[in-house]
């Protein structure tokens, strides 16, 4: 064992040797250790560099709020984090850890030529340092950001864990598990409460686990924690360990992480890495005690130096001495308990520095009783020692002069600059905070959630007032329950509640411009640099910290933004409450992509619709894609065809014979009632009260703007019935509005609305044998020019299924869309798949039907509009009811900007040399205009393959209705292209390819 | 997340049941084409931008589908109050202290 382990003390288990490695090299912990106390214990003190410095760094604190020690952690295959912290990661056999912002090694390391470098880092480096010259942003300063920034290095696999999410409703939670935590839960266990008590250690006790020597009630520390534990179980206490409360939302809602897995060698595969909790408190306890202030001095961030605190939780807690001859520096009464259980435990105390004029006499003779040198209104003002700390320099402070220093050699240096009450939680309820000039720091005044704060958090120190005050803060949350407790106060010796004072930078007898004294270790942001951004006019708290980056690593200023505001409020020559602190924000502690994501990864990301016809097109190897969540067939290509083969192919055949077309996801709404008609002329542009029943019409709907927001074809099937169809993405944007407008504008109109997307599959039947093709299928109707002409609706029979069959063209075909109940999609598709074959039938996907669209001008909503075009700009002026009273964007069509001259107009677009434009090209009209040019439209839509002899374009122009003939020009990259303004009608303008062929209509 | 009082179904739900629905007695004209351009404009686009309590309308789109509207203190991102469609605006002053 080594001889900084100390036998019979610490939690951790001496019979369970632990291997583990750290930057390659093999060490031994037990099991109970962080892999900062396990490296401790092996004289390691050294642990990572620093961020901007590149300066050796080692473990500062012995908790979740250090800013130094944050290593790789390799938990197996694909199993690597960064920037974990050293101080909360659990040993076990086999953990791999490396070390973080080294190169080449971590004890020589060539990025620490930054240290010297130090003026071109000090604050606001990023503003001043790289502005100029220009030319050097690109090539000079942003690659060395880029490769300096950050911490860590990202993992590069997939992570393989699974991660799960919970909800817990509870009557109170208390965040914490120390003394005033555990007094609270107590004080409400057995109440008929549901009650969660939530801790991030490995174990609850928090300040217990550091002291045992406390005795609590007559029991000693550690047999009271015990006891309690079982307990508040047996009461049915919820006790959830590494367990951190992240965040404090709305109507006490409370975010947690636990962590379930990374602190076990081989955890079942069925275990989630981490489980988040939303849980709903009716109160909520804060617990979360206070943090240790460093003291701001020269090389105070060597390693070597540590809080006093962490020290003694690593003697207490892991039986870890850190060092062999130690030094302490403090302005606090608790450092000197540190000296005191280290030098009972065989470290050399050589000296206790204190900066204040006087101690208790109660101090001063227990460190007499120990020999241990003691020195009043000192300060340190150096460290000295390469990778690890070796000496000290320690000055007498004379009626504010600082004497000469004298060197003083150890090995560690212990500080405590007091103690900060931890608010993160209680700030993110938007608490107000109350300054406390007594003790130098903010504490919690009030509150809009149903929370109390109890023990450190509100500034009492000791054992014996966090439990009380825990006791006396749960009857409170509890009375608020409606239940009484029943309070009674605990006894505590052996307690060591004490005071101190707060200091800013230590006094100093050097120049303090070169000293680098840091307050926020992690940013590495020093005392200096906070005086600078004053001295270079920051005013607010706000800026100087976003200016200096004081308190916004990952660690959010826990250590730092105490120190950091005494020295800007010193620097302005203002009191701390008129300076204010800096707002804290979730997440409490660094949280994982991987829980706030949850099972909500992979194939469960985002829900991907599939219609009935899907498992066909799959297995007939379609190539698919995305439209709004549904995963629509692309293309089917055939052996050797690339994309535009199949797609010439599929147009062709359509255009010869017959193609096939999953149309299903149409959007689909059942308009229905006594005002259905009234209904749909004031949603939609068009005329419906002489639509008879069995006939459709191309439905155009304008948001009140008069712009256009969706478009389908609609069909009425009896007087108070239409079948309404919309875009793909945009059916539940239609439904939402139509409901809005009929919830809150005609309340009196009798309608109903049902979204009936998913009731219908609907299967298109596209070109001049179609209705060939179909006929045999059809029961009820002849699919003839007269008995059934273009634009016509039926309830009827097709294929023994019921069937709402339309005659409608989206391809400029004689065109089907034959709609049966769901589950029978794929029978129905079958069925004319088989009998088409006679006919050449083809399938075809969306590539093809936009192909076959444009060729004849038809529009898609979100494609060749973009939530500015009118119908009037899109060439749909004849869709517009004009004798109407109203309808929704009437009134905006009469907008003066939206009649006035020079609009852009949707119009078609023919390249001179033959080749294809770019879709979402800018469109000039003069080629040779100094840069930069005006831009006069868009391309909207672009094809070089369908049934075209040349590729075709749909484009947005101003004036562009004007304009046919007319020359435009399309500045791409490498040159210019020149193209004719035409028409938005490619093929067969005259619409004889609508018609049933073989008939004379 | 927030909690919702939805007056329709009288429940009290998370705010992901819910979709925001902008800001609430804005009617739109019984004959819009005799509004003024102006007046139209305001309709279309004026919106207030109110640092307390805000009178605005929300969906309980996974539950009963239905509008409502609400009153939420904008700096706090309380709910005040939520009401039915078509009721009329609560008085301010009634609901003091209950952010
Ligand atoms: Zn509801």
């Amino acid at each position: 064992m080594s001889r900084y382990r100390v036998p019979g003390k610490g939690r951790v288990d001496a019979a369970r040797p632990v291997g583990f490695t750290f930057d390659g090299a093999a060490y031994h912990g037990l099991a109970g250790d962080t892999v900062a106390s396990a490296l401790l214990a092996n004289g390691v003190h050294l642990m990572g560099r620093s961020f901007k410095y590149h300066r050796p760094r080692g473990p500062v604190s012995a908790g979740s709020e250090e800013p130094n020690a944050l290593i790789g952690t390799r938990r197996g295959p694909g199993r690597f984090e960064p920037n974990t912290r050293a101080t909360m990661q659990e040993v076990w056999e086999g953990l791999q850890t490396t070390s973080q912002n080294k190169y080449p090694s971590l004890r020589f390391d060539i990025g620490a030529v930054n240290d010297a470098a130090y003026m071109l880092f000090s604050a606001g480096f990023y503003y001043k340092t790289f502005k100029w010259p220009q030319s050097f942003w690109h090539k000079v300063y942003e690659p060395f950001i880029r490769a300096a920034a950050g911490l860590g290095v990202a993992p590069a696999e997939e992570d393989p864990d699974h991660y799960a999410s919970r909800y817990l409703h509870c009557d109170l939670l208390i965040v914490g598990a120390g003394p005033a935590g555990l007094a609270a839960a107590v004080e409400a266990a057995g109440r008929g409460l549901s009650v969660a008590i939530v801790d991030e250690n490995a174990e609850a006790g928090g300040t217990l686990l550091s002291e045992p020597q406390a005795v609590i009630d007559g029991q000693k520390a550690w047999d009271w924690l015990a006891q309690t534990l079982k307990h508040l179980k047996a009461a049915g206490v919820r006790v959830m360990t590494r367990t951190t409360a992240f965040g404090y939302y709305h109507q006490n809602m409370i975010g947690l992480v636990q962590k379930l897995t990374d602190h076990l060698a081989a955890p079942s595969a069925d275990l989630p890495r981490e489980r988040l909790w939303r849980v709903r408190a009716r109160q909520v306890v804060l617990a979360q005690g206070a943090l240790e202030k460093p003291l701001i001095f020269n090389g105070n961030d060597r390693p070597g130096v540590m809080l006093a605190g962490s020290a003694q939780t690593y003697l207490n807690r892991y039986g870890v001495r850190v060092g062999d001859e130690a030094v302490v520096v403090t302005s606090h009464d608790s450092a000197w308990y540190a000296a005191f259980d280290l030098a009972d435990a065989g470290t050399r105390i050589k000296a206790i520095v204190d900066t204040r004029e006087k101690v208790s006499e109660d101090l001063l003779s227990a460190a007499r009783l120990r020999g241990i040198e003691t020195r009043l209104s000192h300060s340190v003002t150096a460290t000295g020692g390469r990778l690890r700390l070796a000496h000290v320099t320690v000055n007498e402070v004379d009626c504010g002069q600082v004497r000469e220093g004298q060197r003083i050699y150890c090995d560690c240096l212990l500080m405590s600059g007091g103690w900060t009450p931890s608010l993160h939680l209680f700030s993110h309820t938007k608490g107000s905070l109350q300054w406390d000039a007594d003790l130098t720091t903010f504490l919690p005044k009030d509150t809009p959630e149903d929370c109390v704060i109890a023990g450190a958090g509100r500034g009492l120190w000791g054992i014996g007032a966090a439990l009380n005050d825990g006791t006396e803060q749960a009857r409170a949350a509890l009375r608020a329950l409606g239940v009484e407790g029943a309070g009674g106060v605990h006894a505590v010796d052996h307690d060591r509640s004490g005071s101190g004072t707060t200091m800013r930078e230590l006094p100093t007898d050097r120049n303090p411009g070169r000293a680098k004294a840091f307050v926020d270790y992690q940013n590495d942001v020093t005392a200096k640099d906070l005086r600078l951004a004053v001295r270079e006019g920051m005013r607010s708290i706000e800026h100087v910290k976003r200016y200096t980056t004081n308190g916004m690593a990952t660690d959010q200023g826990k250590m730092s933004n105490i120190n950091g505001l005494n020295i800007a409020a010193d620097a302005l020559g203002k009191p701390q409450p008129e300076v204010g602190l800096t707002t804290f924000r979730p997440p409490y502690t660094p949280t994982s992509f991987g829980a706030f994501a949850g099972y909500h990864r992979g194939d469960h990301f985002e829900v991907v619709r599939k219609t009935q016809i899907d498992p066909w097109a799959e297995e007939h190897g379609a190539v698919f894609e995305n439209v709004a969540q549904w995963r629509r067939a692309r293309y089917f290509p055939k052996p050797g065809e690339d994309m535009d083969a199949a797609v010439r192919r599929e147009c062709a055949a359509v255009r010869a014979s017959v193609g096939i077309f999953d149309a299903s996801t149409l959007g689909k709404i059942e308009v229905v009632g006594p005002d259905a008609v009234e209904f749909m002329n004031r949603m939609y542009t068009n005329p419906w009260t002489k639509l008879a029943p069995g006939r459709c019409r191309y439905g155009l709907l304008l948001g009140d703007d008069g712009f256009i927001r969706d478009d389908g074809v609609i069909g009425r099937l009896s007087q108070d019935r239409f079948h309404v169809t919309t875009t793909t993405g945009g059916a539940a944007r239609v439904m939402n509005m139509m409901e809005d407008y009929l919830q809150t504008e005609w309340p009196d109109l009798n309608v109903w609305l049902t979204s009936t997307t998913e009731e219908w599959s609907t299967v298109a039947l596209n070109g001049p044998d179609a209705a060939t093709l179909l006929q045999p299928f059809v029961e009820g109707v002849d699919l003839t020019e007269d008995a059934f002409p273009h634009m016509s609706c039926i309830e009827c029979t097709v294929a023994g299924l019921p069937a709402r069959l339309f005659r409608i063209s989206f391809t400029g075909e004689v065109g089907f869309e034959v709609n049966v109940p769901a589950p029978y999609g794929r029978q129905l598709w079958e069925t004319l798949w088989q009998a088409g074959q006679r006919h050449d039938i083809c399938a075809y996907g969306t590539e093809t039907m936009h192909v076959l669209r444009a060729e004849k001008g038809y529009i898609i909503v979100g494609q060749d509009t973009d939530g500015t075009v009118t119908p009037y700009d899109a060439g749909m002026g004849w869709a517009v009811g004009k004798k109407k009273p109203d309808f929704v964007g009437m009134r905006g069509l009469a907008r003066p900007d939206l009649t006035a001259e020079g609009r852009k107009q949707l119009v078609g677009l023919l390249t001179k040399d033959g080749s294809k434009l770019e879709e979402g090209a800018q469109i000039v009209f003069d080629p040779d205009q100094p840069i930069p040019m005006k831009m006069v439209g868009h391309v909207t839509s672009s094809y070089d393959i369908g049934t075209t002899e040349r590729p075709i374009a749909l484009a947005l122009i101003e004036g562009g209705h004007d304009r046919m003939g007319e020359t435009v020009h399309i500045p791409m990259p490498d040159r210019t292209i020149a193209a004719t303004i035409t028409g938005t009608v490619f093929v067969d303008p005259e619409n004889a390819r609508l018609k049933i062929r073989g008939e004379s209509a | 997340m927030l909690l919702i009082h939805c007056p329709y179904c009288d429940e009290t739900l998370p705010e992901a049941e819910f979709t925001y629905a902008g800001q609430a007695h804005i009617v739109r004209a019984r004959t819009p084409s005799d509004q003024t351009d102006a007046e139209w404009e305001e309709f279309l686009f004026i919106r207030e931008n109110v640092r307390g309590p805000h009178f605005e309308r929300w969906r309980h789109f996974h539950g009963c589908g239905r509008y409502f509207n609400a009153v939420r203190d904008t700096v706090s991102d309380r709910f005040l109050t939520t009401y039915k469609a078509g009721e009329p605006r609560p008085d301010l002053s009634e609901l003091e202290g209950r952010a």
